[in-house]
Order: C-alpha cells, then structure tokens, then sequence
C-alpha cells in the first residue's frame, strides 16, 4: 500500500491514503463538510458548490468533494468565507425551492432543512416570483414534484451508474432544467426506488409512503427482505402496527443502501385483504373459521392417531421459513412423526456444489466478493432481474475497480453492457484464455448447472489455476436455510446423511399418504388434486394448497417474526419482527403448539427462535457463526461441509428435481401476487 | 466575403489574404506561401514546433489569454492513446465575430495551424467544432478540407512527409456554453454542454478521453505564420509577453463597426479614433468593454492611457478577453446593459451549478424589474452582493463571466440606478421597457 | 426512418467522422442536419438518431432539449431571428425585434397563421461589427433597419 498522505484539516492532523478526497478526509476526524450533489460511490458532479473550502496556496475556494489531498495540504472549513458562501448557496437554493415543509414527504428528514438549519441565512432577500410546476407521476412507485428539485443529479446518477438504467435524465438547461423520465411522461424502469430515497429533498417521493405519515412517527426496525435469495436487509418504518415504508439509509446489512423494489416497496402483502386471520378447518366439504384452540387440537389429534395407526406422513418445508422454523420442523418429522419423508422446492443445486468442492470451503463467495473479486463470471442467469442484489454488486465493482465481468447466459442480460466478454449459450469453455489470465474469479450459476454438468464447471474452475469462488444462485429468501436445515429426504441439518429413503415434493403430492403436512409453501398449485388423507397448511393466505387443505392454520409472515435466515451465499441474517401479527402466528410457535399438544413438546424443545438458534449452532455443520456478528444484525457465512458429502456415503441426489422460478423483478412466487405494489407496476405495463 | 473596409491602421497577418480574390480557396493560398508552415514544421523536431511557439509569445485568442506553447507543452506526447487536436470556433461571446471572418476568408490558414499543432504532438486527427448558428461555415470548411485531401495536405502520408492526419468539422447547435473548452469536448462527445471536472485538463483528458490540444480558431491561425517567419518575428509585433496581433471587433456606437487585425499594445484611444473613425454622432464615451460581454466594464476615465493587451487590462482589472470591443456612448442606460448582459447569461447557463443556474436568474429579475421602475433602494446592493456571490463559486468561468460586468456596473454606474429611483424609469431614453424573452 | 441521399451520405460520413464505439459524437449535428431536412425534431426521429448512435431515447432528449437551436415544434418556413444582444441593442436591436414582431403580428418563438414566418429573439450570432443583424434561416443579414427589414419580409413574402 502507498504511503499515507498528511494535511491539516481545521488545524487537525489527517492521515489518509493518496487519492482519498478532502470531503472523505475530512470525515475520518470528524468534520463534516456539507454537501447535495456529492454521494459516496457515485461519480462526482461538484453541481451545488456547498463543499467549497479554504485551501493554503489556491486562489480561489476549492469544492472538498473533487479535490484530492495532497501531502502537506492545509484545509479550512469553518472561515468566514466559507460560512459566508455555503450561507448564499443555500439562499440561491431556496430563491426557487417551494417552502411547503409542512407538507412535504420529506419534512424532517429533508437534507436542504438540515443545510438551511445549519448553514443558513435567517431570511430570504428573494422577493421574486417562484417558479412553478405541477407534480407528475412517473410511475406507480415514483412522484415528481420539479419545483422542489435541487438539480443535484444524484437521483440520475443513482439510476444510470448503480443500478445501470438509465431511466432519469436532465433535460433542458439553466433554470429549465429537469429531471424527466425514459419514456414520454413516464418511468420505464426497475421500479426500484433507489431515486426517491437518495434525493435530499422531496422532489421524488414514493406513491407507497407519500402523505402516509411524517418521517419522525415511526419505529424503524432492521429486517431481511423476504422476496428473493439475496437477503438484502430493509429497515421497515412502522406506525400503530403498520408498516409504512422500506429503506435501508443507514446502509447496513450486506447490500449497502440497495433494495430492489421487492425490498423496498413489496412488503405490503403483509396487510392484503385475503391474508388468513384466523384458523379454517374443514366441516361438510367447506372450510369454516374456528379457534387456534380447536385449529391446533383438531390437527395433534389427527397427528397422534395416523401415529399409532402407522400411517404415513409427508411433510413439504418452505423457502420463505426461518431456519429456526425449518430446523424445527425437520426434527419434527424425523423425530416426532418418524417419517423421512420431508422435501421443499429445490432452486439450486448446492448439494452437488459442496460436494465437488470436496470440503474447500475457502471457494464459496459472499456478496462482498462480487464487489471486489476482480472478475466474474455469470452463467444461466439474467442477473439484473433475478438477483438485483448480486448483479448491483458486480456493476460497482465494475464501476469502482474495473472488474472482468464475463456472461454466459442462453439470452441478452444487461451486464452485456460493459461484459468483457460475452457468449451466448453455455459455452463457458471458450472463454478459458481469457479466464486463465484473471488473478482471480467468482463464478455464479443457476438452476440450468447442477449435476454433472455442475460437476464439470467445478473442473473448469480447477483447471484454470487461479482462485475460484462460487455462488450457487437459489430462488428465495430461505432457500439455501432449507437445504441447509435439511429439508430433503436425503439430508439432514448440515449435509449429513440421512440413510433412509424418503419421498420428493412430487412424489408427496401424489401419492396416497395419511398425512400431508405444509409449511408456507404451494405445492398444489396449477390444479393439482391433493392426494393424502389429511392436509394441513400454514400460510399466510388460501393458496391452491391451502384451498385444499382439512385445516389451515394462518402463519405469520417473515415481517412479523424473528429468527435467521441463510441467503443464496449462504450468509445468515437476523429478522427482526416489524409488526404484530393480525391473527396469525409464526410457524415455530404453531408447530410448538401442536408439538406441545402431541405431548412432544420435551423431545423438540422450546419453540422460541434464539433456544432454536443455539441448538443449530450446535448440531448444524457450518453454523458455528459468530453470536455478535448476528447479535449486532450483520451477516455471517455458513462454512457448511469439509468433506464430501454424495460420493462417500453413496447418496443420490436428485439434480433433476431442481427448477428455479426464474422470477423477474415484479414477480416473488405465490406471495408476490399478494403485493399490490409489485401488480399495479405489471398491470400498468400491460396497459401501455 | 464578409469582411470590412480594412483600416491603414492594422498589421495584416492573419487576414492578409482577406481581399484577395477567392482568397478562401486552396489555390489561392497554395499561390501566397500556403501551406509552407507545415513543411518547414514537418522537418523539425516537436520540441522545436512547441519551442517556436514559445518563443512568439502567442496567447489563446479564445478569451483566457493562456500561453499557448506552454498549453502544448503539456500533452503527454508519448502517451500510447491517440492525441487530438480540436478547434473552438464556437464563438458566442457578445460582441466577437472574428473567428468567424478568419474561417470564411481563410480556412486553409486554419487547417494550416492544426496541422502544425498535429506535429507538435503527433496527434493524427482533429476536429473543428463550430457554432451552429454558423451553418454556412460549416460548408466553407468542408469544401476547404476536401481541397486539402484532394491536393495531398490531408490524409495519409501529407505530401510524402510520412505525416498522416485527418480533420473533420464538427457543428454545435445553439449554446454558449459549449466554447468553455471542457463542455464543447463534451458537445464534441455528443452530450449535453455540461463542463467537466478539471483536472484533468484537455491536455491530459481532452476529446474521448485522450490528450488533446484545444484552441480558438485565431490561436491556430496565427500558427502557420510563427513557423513561417519565425516565433521571434511574431513576438517582435506585440508587447513584452504578448505577441503578434489581435483580431479587434469593434462594435456599439462606433462610426466604423468592424473587424481589425490589430498589434497586440495598440492604444485604445487611437483604435476608437482613428481605426473606429469615432464614436457616433459625435458622442462622447460612457463605457468600455475591451473583450466581450463577460470582461469588467471600464469607465471613459479608466479607459485613458489604456493599450489592447493582457497587461494593460488586467491592471484596470479587466480582460482582453476575445477582442470583442463594445462601445457604449454617454446616452447608453447601465441598467438596461447589465439587464442585457445578463439576460444571456441566465439563457446561457448550463444549469449544472447552483449559483449560476439561480444567480442568473434572479439577477435577471431583479435587473428586469428594476429598469422598469420598480425597483428598490436596496435591490441596488442586493445585485451587487449577488454577482459577488457567485463571483469564483460556480463549477466553470461562466458564473464569473455572467458576475463581473455586473459588478463593475453597480460599482462604477451606481448613480444610474439611482437615477432608475427617482421617478425616472429610464432616464437615458425614450423607450422604458424593454423587450424580454 | 428514411432522408433523402444527401443526407443519408452526409450521415455516413459523420459517423465515420468519429473513433471506433464513439458514434454518439455525432448526436448533435445529425439531429441539426435532419431538422433542417424535416423542419423540427419530431419523437420518431429522436428514435431513429438514438438508433443510429447507440443511445437511448432519453440521452437524444437530453441533448436536444439542452441546445437552443433544436426544436420540437414546427418553426415558420422563413425564421426570422433577431440578435437583441448587447452589441446589437446598441444599434437598436431590440427596436428591430419590436418591428419584426409588430409586422408579423407575432411574438417570440411564434408562427404566423399561414406558416410563412416564426420570430425569435436570440442571443448573440455572431454579427457584432455589423449590427444590427438578424439572420432568416441560415442567412444572415446586416446592418439591418426596420425599413430594409420591411423590404426583405414583403420579398420573402412573396416568393410563397
Ligand atoms: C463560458 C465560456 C465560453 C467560452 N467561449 C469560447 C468561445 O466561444 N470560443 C473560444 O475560443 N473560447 C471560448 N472560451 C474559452 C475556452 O474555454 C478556452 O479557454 C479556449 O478555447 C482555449 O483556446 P485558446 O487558448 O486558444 O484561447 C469560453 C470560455 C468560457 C468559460
Ligand atoms: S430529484 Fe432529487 S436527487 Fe434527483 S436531482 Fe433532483 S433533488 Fe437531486
Ligand atoms: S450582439 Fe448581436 S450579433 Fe453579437
């Protein structure tokens, strides 16, 4: 590492690496140097002129946001001269900014309010006429209201550069000047939302947010997003048990400040009117509302009776459920109702991964590595659509460091756009020249790698000789927690396996079991009859499944529980309840409950996620995770096998039994139908 | 061809050709030493071109007055990228209209210099970026490049001296914005005239992101004629520091408006009277603009003993500027001047920065109310304070150009202002309105 | 989209004008050169430029929205533009503009019913030594006064 630069900031002494900028310098002892148009990690603009700062031996005043430190550099941010321009700047800011605080979305946590606080002048000397424009609607998600607009370009930055877009531009020039949409009057885009929230002032606001409430009436709580395998974290504002908005300003979690518009917007499935509040059991042929008391009663009873009749139970686990939940309801069925028979909707093909990686547990990538391995390489997958966490890593890293960013995918993805190089299909084996000349490479596959095909792809990787990561891209919030937690038959918690026989999703839907009990997942779905004897469902609304079912029992959703979650990375998050559940209950306590009434209760232990934690710590292969890491709500990986895991103990699994939804941006499964946010953005498509 | 009655007054380089018949054609040039520049430059080192360069003391023309070999100096000449070499004849300046006489009259002279500025850097293509609103040029230039490809003085291996280099024209389409160097590299990229950061400069990061030499379009042409005669020469017709001669535009109330090529150090006084014939009518000066609508305004009294140079004008805290001089006789409204001066700024503006994008603008409105009588006692202050408000904060030099003549009006014409006070809309003529876009 | 020869060879030309991967440079004059073709911008050329560039829609709105002689809407045959700038309105610009308009019954960035003339004041053209100037289309015209002015319109009128 080059040698540290010093300078002197305000009379103190900074020591920072060369190249660092003064506005950043600044901030490692404390001095906040004010600023709109400059945001970390975006390209510079020097456009509001709010950093201009006093520097020994230049002429003029000099914007800390573009100037980069230079040794011996002495700095001033506090002289009258700069007092005095950052006071003027903001009086030409507000000589046409609307002063409608009161009213405005952003009132309270509006960065032109704090500037003006701070750095203002007490009145205005401006008595011309303000210029006006009505507000327009972008899109479902997205308000715009000119007047209000700074023109610090962070919102067109933010589109175009992170998320690789382009859907916000200016328009016109001087005064005129405007932000204005991609197409006509309006946004076709992400939908994504990363503009709203990184405009200092409301001029873009959210049509899920706007006028619902002012920012300083809510609680704010840190959760993981429920939607896809990327496990971004969402800090979900609330107010009276509501969730009013998603953002992650604070940027923590493992995606920055980025959501899609799942994680910011999607939450809203939660208060659908069809969410199930209460019990339904089956009486003469219809289901019929009944008590948690009689629901859960009904269900042990019929539980204990195939028991000692020896019938067969089936048992089908969710992507979406906690570890907690999943690990809870794999011991219930192995232990509590003997059956192996325990499956969940596979997305990706971990298994053969870990087992090719023989144990080198050095070789799986977290998100962190996409934004600083310097290359990558993206198979199957549209990653900008299915993955927007991963893929907006990849692009900053692109961005920061000039990554290699190589795609081979079987259709056009935006990462072509700045892709090194670019294959259509799946002949990965072309680029090895090129790959044999990286320093290094994460590779990311979907659901059309897996088995032998997958084997092969572990070889390549050997053969070139060079570091090799990889990401096995899976399907939804939990997915890898549920192979990980052991929800197949072949495997239990943690790779080991299981020596018995047991029956797949398919097989469980088909054949003629006693009963069929269903944790949060729709394996009935595209008219499937149900085939067992007694069908029990948890979820959240009537899926086909839950149609289907004797009793359904109404589950919490991932909003409204605590526990962890492993993303498609396999890093493990902390949900944090945002709300209170409206009749439902998270699925731990329901199947403690029927635990408890079966009598099982001593065998599969307390319910309460943290007791279920530390068991998993415990027993589970690779969770032996830091507790202060997940403590503090960061992320820690899973180091799940060191050994093979299918070719020492003869197992078979099933690669063909693997199928990734492939959902887009809009589209999260079955509960994405329930987001209205995610419908209005498809629908309104379908009326263009 | 456009040009004026010449004046006995000028020293003729650059327009030395003007007059001649089908003096804008290759073999008109060819006939009276075209093109030799470049040969004798061809045989030299790039060290010698740059040194020569130099030595003439040549200054940009395009308004800053930079050293122009020293600007040259600086392009990393063995960097692997490809150099460019564009030319800035977007001239928009109040009150210029030079370049755009040099182009019609004369294109090869200008393709002449960057070809020598080619050398100097081994840069093999260039651009010549003109403002749209001269459309017409943009045919006279084309025709003058495919003479010089046709003859041998463009393309590959220029007349066997193993030099190749191509030379495109480039139009604007109506911004002022787009002359400040980095937004017309922008304009050149096919974007909005948005400035750059600098640094990096042109030299380093110019066109497409590769080392580049930009100059106005007199800077290039007074190129071919320092090779010709020497740097020494060139330097020997100015001042100290500032050699050769300026293309003068003299406008406003002057008997003889026109285009002069004039030694650098040419009094002021004698320019107005003998070279402009006069002020009009008879009348007496009220104010002097030597170099374009952005420079300080001088009052009569300042303008006495002053010389057409960087030096002379910067101690009166003014510009040379572009060499366009506006003069305004003692009937002139101040008021109704800056309110027009910064009507074109606030049109002008690229919008990018804060306190140009609003400084302007309120200016305008305040200006514009206050010529029309409705002003304040105080507005008089508040212009001032706000032109020193953007004064050397905006992103790039316009916020400056858009402040300093407003400045120097407030401060040296207050009374005017006042005069707008006391029952006297406009006390300097008839008509108290004025048209406003 | 299609133009007619000239300009599709000018076209080619252009966008050979420019480095490999920068066909972006040309943006600007092929949206001048087409409105001089078409008589404005219309949507389906900011399409076919943004085609033929490589840009989105959008980068071609930025950009013509940004320069004042790109417009969307459809000017007068002849547009007679009149400099009030500084050096001009020392002559009297600003009365030739008030006489322009007067005569044609129209404002600023105005059409006359029959679509003959558009006005527009603009800034500086770059015709300062011989002011006041005004330029009708392309061609400019100098030392204009409100009589010769009068003289050009009623000519130009009559060429209909
Ligand atoms: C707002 C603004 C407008 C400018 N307009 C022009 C112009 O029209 N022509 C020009 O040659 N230089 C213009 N310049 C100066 C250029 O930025 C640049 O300094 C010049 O072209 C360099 O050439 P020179 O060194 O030969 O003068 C302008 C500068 C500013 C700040
Ligand atoms: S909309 Fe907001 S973020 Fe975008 S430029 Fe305007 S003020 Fe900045
Ligand atoms: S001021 Fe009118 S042409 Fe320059």
């Amino acid at each position: 590492m080059a040698a540290l630069i010093n300078l002197t900031i305000d009379g103190r002494a900074v020591k920072v690496p060369p190249q660092t900028l003064v506005i950043d310098a600044a901030k490692t002892v404390g001095i906040e140097i004010p600023a709109f148009c400059y945001y970390e990690g975006l390209s510079l603009a020097a456009a509001c002129r709010m950093c201009l700062v006093e520097v020994e031996k230049m002429p003029k005043m000099m914007t800390a946001c573009t100037l980069p430190v230079s040794e011996g550099m002495v700095v001033r941010t506090e002289t009258e001269q700069v007092k005095q321009a950052r006071k003027y700047t903001l009086e030409f800011l507000l000589t046409n900014h609307p002063l409608d605080c009161p009213v405005c979305d952003k009132g309270g946590e509006c960065e032109l309010q704090d500037m003006a606080f701070r750095y203002g002048a007490g009145e205005s000397r401006y008595t011309e006429e303000k210029v006006h424009t009505p507000e327009k609607q972008f899109s479902p998600v997205v308000f715009f209201d000119a007047p209000r607009c700074i023109l610090c370009f962070r919102c067109v930055r933010v589109c175009n550069e992170g998320l690789g877009v382009g859907a916000l531009g200016v328009i016109n020039r001087g005064v005129a000047s405007e932000i204005a949409p991609n197409v006509g009057d309006h946004l076709e885009c992400d939908e994504c939302g990363a503009c709203i929230d990184i405009c200092p002032v409301g001029a873009l606001t959210s049509g899920a947010y706007r006028y619902h409430t002012r920012p300083w009436e809510m609680t704010h709580t840190g959760t993981i997003c429920t939607h896809c395998g990327d496990g971004c974290k969402t800090t979900l504002g609330t107010r009276n048990d509501q969730i009013i908005r998603g953002n992650n300003r604070d940027r923590s979690g493992i995606n920055g400040e980025f959501l899609c518009i799942k994680g910011r917007y999607a939450f809203d499935f939660y208060d659908h009117p069809e969410r199930l509040q209460s019990p339904l059991l089956r009486v003469n042929g219809k289901l019929e509302e009944v008590s948690w008391a009689k629901a859960l009663q009904v269900v042990a009873q019929k539980f204990t009776q195939t028991l000692a009749d020896g019938g067969s139970f089936g048992v089908i686990g969710s992507n979406h459920t906690t570890n907690e939940e999943n690990f809870y309801l794999q011991k219930f069925a192995r232990q509590v109702l003997r059956t192996n028979h325990i499956d969940h909707h596979r997305t990706g093909d971990v298994v053969t991964l870990l087992d090719a990686l023989s144990g080198k547990t050095t070789q799986l990538a977290t998100v962190q590595d996409l934004y600083e391995r310097k290359a990558v390489l993206v198979l199957g997958a549209d990653l900008a659509l299915e993955h927007p966490l991963l893929s907006y890593q990849v692009r900053a890293n692109y961005r920061h460091h000039q990554a290699h960013v190589y795609v081979v995918t079987p259709q056009e993805v935006r990462e072509d756009k700045y892709a090194a190089a670019t294959v259509r299909g799946r002949d990965y084996e072309s680029l090895r020249d090129k790959l044999k000349a990286e320093p290094e490479l994460v590779i990311l596959f979907d659901d059309s790698y897996k088995g032998e095909d997958l084997r092969k792809l572990v070889d390549f990787a050997e053969s070139l000789a060079i570091p090799v990561k990889f990401i096995c891209l899976l399907d939804y919030a939990n997915s890898r927690g549920a192979v990980d937690m052991g929800l197949t038959p072949e495997l239990l918690p943690g790779y080991q396996p299981s020596g018995q026989p047991g029956m797949h999703v398919d097989e469980m839907i088909t054949a003629e079991l006693s009963a069929l009990w269903v944790v949060g997942a729709n394996p009935l779905k595209g008219a499937v009859q149900r085939k067992a004897g007694f069908l029990v469902v948890q979820d959240m609304f009537l899926t086909e499944t839950a149609q289907q079912a004797d009793v359904v029992l109404p589950a919490a959703s991932a909003y409204e529980k605590n526990g962890t979650v492993t993303n498609t990375s396999g890093e493990v998050q902390r949900l944090t309840r945002a709300v209170n559940t409206m009749g439902a209950k998270p699925d731990l306590e329901i199947m403690g409950f029927l635990a408890r009434d079966m009598g099982a209760a001593a065998t599969l232990g307390p319910w309460v996620p943290e007791t279920v934690f530390a068991e998993i710590r415990q027993t589970v292969r690779g969770y032996e995770i830091p507790m202060p890491v997940m403590a503090t709500g960061g992320a820690a990986q899973t180091v799940p096998v060191k050994g093979r895991i299918v070719v020492d103990s003869g197992v078979e699994f099933r690669p063909d039994l693997i199928h990734s939804d492939h959902n887009g941006l809009f589209a999260s499964g079955t509960l994405g139908r329930y987001s209205k946010v995610l419908n209005s953005v498809l629908e309104n498509r379908l009326n263009r | 061809m456009l040009f004026n009655q010449p004046s006995p007054l000028e020293t003729k380089v650059l327009t030395r050709r003007f007059g001649l018949p089908n003096s804008a054609s290759i073999d008109t040039y060819l006939a009276t030493e075209g093109y030799q520049a470049f040969l004798k430059a061809a045989k030299m080192t790039p060290e010698q071109i740059i040194e020569e360069v130099k030595v003439s003391n040549l200054r940009g023309r395009g308004g800053a007055g930079f050293p122009t070999g020293m600007k040259w100096g600086f392009v990393p000449r063995t960097s692997p990228k490809p150099k460019y070499i564009v030319v800035n004849g977007d001239e928009s300046e109040p009150g210029t209209c030079k370049d755009r006489v040099l182009i019609e009259n004369d294109p090869h002279q200008l393709i002449e210099g960057v070809l020598i500025a080619g050398l100097s850097v081994d840069a093999h293509a260039g651009y010549i970026y003109i403002r749209g609103e001269y459309r017409y040029l943009i045919e006279v230039v084309e025709k003058a490049l495919a003479e010089a490809y046709e003859k041998g003085w463009l393309g590959k291996n220029i007349q066997g001296t193993g030099f190749d280099f191509d030379l495109y024209a480039h139009t604007g389409a109506g911004a002022y914005e787009c002359g400040e160097e980095s937004a017309l590299l922008e304009s050149l990229e096919g974007k909005r005239g948005i400035p750059r950061i600098r640094p990096p400069f042109p030299a380093v990061a110019g066109a497409f992101q590769c080392p580049t030499i930009l100059n106005n379009v007199e800077t290039f042409c007074a190129v071919p004629a320092i090779l010709r005669d020497g740097g020494a020469a060139f330097a020997a017709l100015g001042i100290p520091k500032s050699g050769g001669t300026k293309m003068t535009c003299l406008t406003g109330h002057i008997n003889k408006p026109g285009v002069y090529e004039l030694k650098l150090g040419f009094p002021v006084k004698q320019m107005i009277e003998e070279v402009g014939g006069g002020i009009r009518n008879g009348k007496k000066l009220k104010a002097f603009i030597p170099g374009g609508s952005s420079c300080p305004v001088l009052t009569a009294a300042e303008v006495e003993g002053a010389t057409m140079d960087y030096d002379s004008m910067a101690s009166r805290k003014t510009m040379l500027g572009s060499g366009g001089v506006i003069i305004m006789d003692e009937d002139t409204c101040m008021v109704k001047a800056a309110l027009r001066i910064m009507r074109f700024y606030a049109h002008e503006s690229c919008g990018w920065c804060i306190p140009c994008r609003e400084g302007t603008t309120w200016l305008k409105k305040i200006l514009t109310r206050f010529h029309e009588g409705q002003g304040t006692r105080t507005d008089i202050d508040l212009i001032g304070d706000i032109a020193k408000n953007m004064l050397g904060r905006t992103f790039c030099p316009l916020g400056d150009a858009a402040a300093m003549p407003t400045i120097s009006i407030v401060e040296k014409f207050r009374h005017e202002f006042e005069d707008h006070l006391n029952g006297k809309p406009c006390p300097y003529e008839n008509t108290g309105s004025m048209v406003t876009v | 989209m299609t133009f007619s020869p000239q300009l599709e060879a000018r076209f080619d030309k252009l966008l050979k004008s420019y480095p490999p991967g920068r066909q972006r440079s040309a943006m600007v004059p092929m949206l001048l050169y087409a409105q001089d073709e078409i008589g404005r911008i219309t949507d389906e050329l900011v399409n076919e430029v943004a085609t033929r560039t490589g840009c989105t829609p959008l980068q071609v709105n930025e950009v013509l929205s940004y320069y004042s002689m790109l417009h969307t809407k459809p000017l007068g045959k002849y547009h007679i533009q009149v400099c009030t700038n500084i050096s001009c309105l020392l002559r009297d610009g600003d009365k030739l503009y008030e006489h322009t308009c007067k005569k044609l019954g129209i404002g600023h960035k105005e059409v006359t019913a029959d679509g003959q003339f558009s006005v527009e004041e603009v800034e500086c053209i770059g015709a300062c030594s011989w002011a006041p100037a005004i330029q009708v289309n392309y061609d400019f015209h100098h030392h204009v006064t409100p009589e010769k002015l009068d003289q050009l319109l009623d000519g130009l009128g009559k060429k209909q």
